[in-house]
């Protein structure tokens, strides 16, 4: 798998070579090692197999628990002390017959403090142990509960303190070259049947440039961490992190059985697993577990575990199942907090402890929905109504820590709620859909918050028309425009806000509206002023590039059945894809951001296409300002070297041109020459007859004669 | 370049073929009834009946009136092409696929598919001058490849057979005895059904359209593939312009994946390639369904396609088509 740790096939041959051994005669498969020796050769997967699940011990007491820490008792309370622990015990599992064995001093009499106890099942023993551990019988008494099968572990541990050995520091494989390419090109994953390649974009070329490929690669899915320096591939036995300067290497494995989700902290900090035991029993609880890794390190910072029901809780969707992700991660990119929202409260975790903020959840009763702001520590939240509607709806911000609430605004007689947060965590736009007053239909509304300006001001919009359905919504990234697609009819309209006109207290208004377009998603480019519309599904792939500076559209096109449509982290090219939501149609297109289709490809069971992500620019925004100013100036370099490679590319062309050419007319000439030596044998076959497809075509003139020929004659009396 | 819509068959088309003067055009479809055409207006001339199974293949000889047609029916007929009289009935006990005459139009070859336990075959039948004297002996017959033989005909002095079909080896046997003499490398050829076959009009190489989506062109007689053309859809019909280095690829996704929103998903262009460079030149548009047939009329300016939808197309070349420049 890692080609990179591997001894390379040249080096192989050469040693080889040393040691007189003919390579040809050597039937790989059948090399055995001795057990336990690798000769130093990392086997491809052996370490896969390491990462099973490690086998259960087989001691036979894996049902057994050691409660520790009890009461010292005489033989008379000895009887109510065995019912109690009975008591307590009995609510986790059932214990065996004659499985609650509580030691006595033969000398005193007296109990020693501790119990054992057997269960029918290990699992009841595991389930036990986790939730008494810990257990309060009262203030002196705390239960120190463990696996039987550990205890000889404990013992083994030695007592003198050896500090752990200091690897020597190896310099890490440089994570972020690709960012360094001289063409200043991007980077794409794409997965089309066993296959998983990365490819450079080489718009200049006209066509993908292959980095690295690898088939048999993946078992689930493949996705870039946030900020691009690393790719996760998704696998039946946990989630492998690959990264590197030229080729792909692993960095860590991250071991979580089953695993069906994953999720990077945006700092890329730590990696969120996920995992979802379907019980066969359908009385049996539906089981979820969740990890929480360093990234860097690869170690488990935190694991969840329980029933699902416990992750569904709250949200507006009654949906069977959860949605993904579980765990909302906030704080921008520091990845300072994450959270998750349960029945009536929001739980949020502190990454430094990896526990509660404040060591409890956040109640908040009937909570519904809520989001993190993308840079900043704050909480939106979403209430729904209560009481039937005597409390209002409302939706709050909350700062953490602290639980301050910053704002909050009641809303009524709303059916549901959706956030969008701007990407610089500038704006907040919540979408209030209302009854109307016979409550039979809804109509839809915005409130804007300015999160950044004194004591968050909130607006109220209202389209037009404000019974029009609302079809999309999109922040311009980093910008203070948004974007509406809304309407009900088979085309709708589209509008284009902004958030800053009318001087020193700025307010919303509206800049245009596009009447009657084949649109049902909006994608902005990543650096703004650019959007593409795009009709996705009922609208068959129709794309429309529109500069909302100038308030006009560059060029519309079409991509055929289109089912994804991603911007690359520059906001240079867009990609449009079709994946296997569609049989046919698969693959994928690269425009220009101008909506200059560049080149495509079509391949077969195309699952996955994503950009790999930048991290965030380096350059100050006065930096950025003066580029932006002399862009003729730096433009100037770059203009060259594309005139040169479209030069190249042209001479190339003609060149492959030419020699296809001469190629073809040797072989024409050896087929004439053929050709012309079997003539007398063609006229043999053709029993003399002169006129083959050679030369006789101009010999016959065409006349046109009229000829009438009876083929038939019938008599019919007629009555 | 205004086509002229040929309608007259009521089942999809399977086959087209050209006479040599290029005034003709035969036509076969799923219905019964082989279908003469003037070649230049599209006029319907006449039909030939008497088969009672859809008609895969045909052939006309090269004085133009002999017809063969090979039909599900398990025959194969041998028509008088002026007068659409049946002269002789070649009976098999499976369905016969494609036919075609050898130089001199003594010789042809027939394949019949495999069924009820019967394996494909390649069968050659001598053709009588008077067709009192026919029989309906084989002078040859060739078993062997597993599946459906598309398409077999004669290489260059009726010395060879080259056979294609579901295997998706092409394969070069001998006329004389039968025997096994090249097949095509199973890694650079064709990956699925080979569907369609089309020889260069002086046999020195031929066109092979495959379910895998692309299309091939094969030297004759070394059988060393020279170029492929790789298509978006499975090819179902292929043709060599005789005067221009064009080829055209016509086919479109199965009718069970075509979806029923749009005409455009289906793909049912027929594409227009350079022969050498293989780059596409353009496409010709307007079935409502696969392409099954294609041919080009022996004086390279006219084309007709037929399809699914149970339509000829006959297309006569614009000027501008032949000052295409590359």
């Amino acid at each position: 798998m890692a080609a990179a740790a591997v001894l390379s096939m040249s080096e192989i041959e050469n040693k080889a070579m040393n040691l007189g051994i003919d390579l040809s005669t050597i039937v790989f498969d059948n090399v055995v090692l001795p057990p336990g020796d690798d000769f130093g050769i990392t086997s491809d997967d052996e370490d896969i197999l390491h990462e099973e699940v490690a086998p259960e011990f087989e001691t036979g007491y894996g049902n057994v628990i050691v409660v520790d820490n009890l009461p010292v008792v005489s033989p008379e309370k000895f009887a109510k002390l065995e019912g109690v622990i009975r008591k307590i015990y009995s609510q986790t599992g059932v214990i065996k017959e004659g499985g609650l064995w509580m030691p006595v001093n033969p000398d005193t009499n007296m109990t020693l403090g501790y119990c054992f106890i057997e269960f029918n099942t290990a699992q009841e023993a595991k389930e036990a142990k986790e939730k008494t551990d810990g257990y309060k019988l009262d203030k002196s008494h705390i239960f120190i509960v463990d696996m039987f099968d550990d205890i000889e572990r404990y013992m083994n541990v030695p007592e003198e303190w050896t500090p752990a050995e200091i690897k020597p520091y190896e310099a890490g494989d440089h994570l972020q070259h690709w960012l360094t390419d001289e063409k200043a090109r991007d980077q794409f994953v794409i997965r089309a049947g066993i296959v998983t390649e990365i490819f450079w974009n080489d718009a200049r070329q006209l066509r993908p440039d292959p980095v690295y490929q690898y088939q048999y690669w993946i078992d689930n899915f493949v996705q870039w961490s946030p900020l691009g320096t690393y790719l996760a591939t998704v696998h039946r036995q946990g989630a492998i992190v690959w990264g590197g300067k030229s080729t792909f290497n692993h960095i860590h494995r991250f071991p979580h059985n089953q695993v069906k989700h994953i999720d990077f902290s945006p700092g890329e900090r730590f990696l969120v697993t996920y995992s979802s035991q379907e019980p066969s029993n359908p009385r049996d609880t539906h089981r979820v577990v969740l990890n929480i890794f360093d990234l860097r390190t690869g170690k488990l910072m935190r694991d969840f575990k329980g029933s699902v029901d416990d992750f569904t809780t709250g949200g507006s969707g009654g949906l069977s199942g959860i949605s993904w992700p579980i765990f909302k991660w906030g704080g921008g990119n520091e990845d300072k907090y994450f959270a998750r929202i349960g029945k009536n409260a929001i739980y949020v975790y502190e990454t430094e402890t990896f526990i509660l903020v404040d060591k409890k959840s956040y109640k908040v009763d009937n909570v519904g929905d809520f989001s993190w702001s993308p840079t900043d520590s704050i909480l939106a939240l979403f209430v729904l109504e209560l009481g039937g509607g005597n409390q209002p709806a409302r939706v709050s911000l909350v700062q953490m820590p602290g639980k301050v609430e910053l704002r909050q605004k009641n809303l009524f007689s709303v059916s549901d709620c959706k956030m969008y947060w701007q990407s610089n965590g500038e704006y907040l736009a919540v979408k209030v859909d209302r009854y109307t007053k016979t409550k039979k239909s809804t109509y839809t509304g915005f409130e804007l918050f300015r999160i950044k300006e004194r004591d968050i001001p909130i607006e109220v919009l209202e389209l037009d028309n404000k019974n029009d359905k609302i079809i999309a919504f999109a922040w311009e990234p980093k910008g203070h425009r948004f974007a509406v697609i809304h309407g009900d009819g088979p085309r709708p309209d589209v509008s284009f806000y902004s958030m800053k006109t009318g001087g020193i207290t700025a307010r919303v208004s509206k800049l245009t509206t596009l009447k009657a377009k084949q649109a049902n998603a909006l994608y902005w480019s990543p650096a703004g002023r650019f959007i593409v519309l795009a009709g996705l599904k009922g609208f068959n792939g129709q794309l429309e590039f529109y500069n909302v500076d100038d308030l006009e559209t560059m060029a519309t096109g079409e991509h055929f059945m289109c089912t994804d449509i991603e911007w690359d982290p520059t906001g240079r090219y867009v990609a449009t894809a079709v994946t296997l939501v569609h049989v046919m149609e698969n693959g994928f297109h690269i425009w220009s951001f101008n909506g200059k289709l560049l080149y495509r490809i079509p391949k077969d069971h195309f699952f996955q296409f994503q950009w790999r992500p930048h991290p965030q620019s380096l350059l100050s925004s006065e930096k950025e300002e003066e580029i932006s100013r002399n862009l003729r100036k730096y433009s100037k370099k770059y203009e060259a070297e594309d005139q040169d490679v479209s030069l190249a590319l042209s001479e190339q062309n003609r060149k492959k041109r030419r020699v296809l050419q001469e190629e073809w007319e040797t072989w024409t000439a050896r087929w004439k020459q053929y050709h012309e030596e079997e003539r007398e044998l063609r006229l043999q076959l053709r029993d003399g007859e002169p006129s083959d497809d050679e030369g006789s075509q101009e010999q016959y003139e065409a006349k046109e004669v009229e000829a009438e020929e009876v083929l038939d004659v019938h008599e019919e009396i007629v009555d | 370049m205004r086509p002229i819509l040929m309608k007259g068959h009521e089942r999809p088309l399977t086959f087209l073929k050209y006479n040599r003067e290029g005034d003709l055009l035969l036509s076969c479809a799923k219905d019964h009834t082989p279908t003469v055409w003037f070649a230049d207006d599209g006029q319907r001339l006449g039909t030939y009946r008497g088969h009672n199974g859809a008609v895969w293949c045909c052939d006309v000889s090269h004085d133009s009136t002999r017809l063969v047609t090979g039909s599900a029916d398990q025959s194969v007929k041998l028509w008088d092409v002026q007068t659409g009289t049946q002269l002789y009935s070649f009976n098999f006990n499976s369905p016969a696929r494609s036919v075609d005459f050898s130089v001199g139009d003594k010789l042809v070859i027939i394949t019949t598919d495999p069924f009820m336990g019967n394996p494909s075959t390649i069968q050659v039948k001598r053709i009588a001058e008077d067709p009192e004297d026919q029989t309906s002996d084989s002078v040859l017959t060739i078993k062997g490849p597993q599946g459906r033989i598309n398409r077999a005909v004669w290489g260059p002095l009726n010395k060879t057979i080259i056979s294609a079909g579901e295997d998706s080896i092409i394969r070069i046997w001998d006329s004389e005895t039968g025997r096994l003499l090249k097949e095509s490398d199973k890694e650079s050829g064709h990956q699925k059904t080979i569907s369609s076959l089309c020889m260069f009009t002086d046999k020195s190489h031929f066109l092979t359209g495959s379910a895998d989506k692309s299309a091939k062109l094969w030297d004759t007689r070394s059988l060393t593939l020279l170029k492929t053309y790789q298509m978006d859809r499975p090819v179902n019909a292929v043709a060599i312009s005789p005067l221009l280095d064009h080829v055209v690829i016509g086919g479109g996704q199965e009718a069970v994946n075509v979806t029923m929103t749009d005409r455009r998903a289906g793909k049912f262009e027929a594409k227009f390639y350079h022969k050498i460079l293989q780059d596409e030149i353009g496409g010709v548009k307007g079935h409502f369904g696969p392409i099954n047939a294609l041919a080009f009329n022996p004086d390279g300016r006219s084309f007709s396609s037929g399809g699914e939808d149970g339509y000829v197309r006959l297309h006569h070349f614009d000027p501008d088509y032949f000052s295409i420049r590359m």
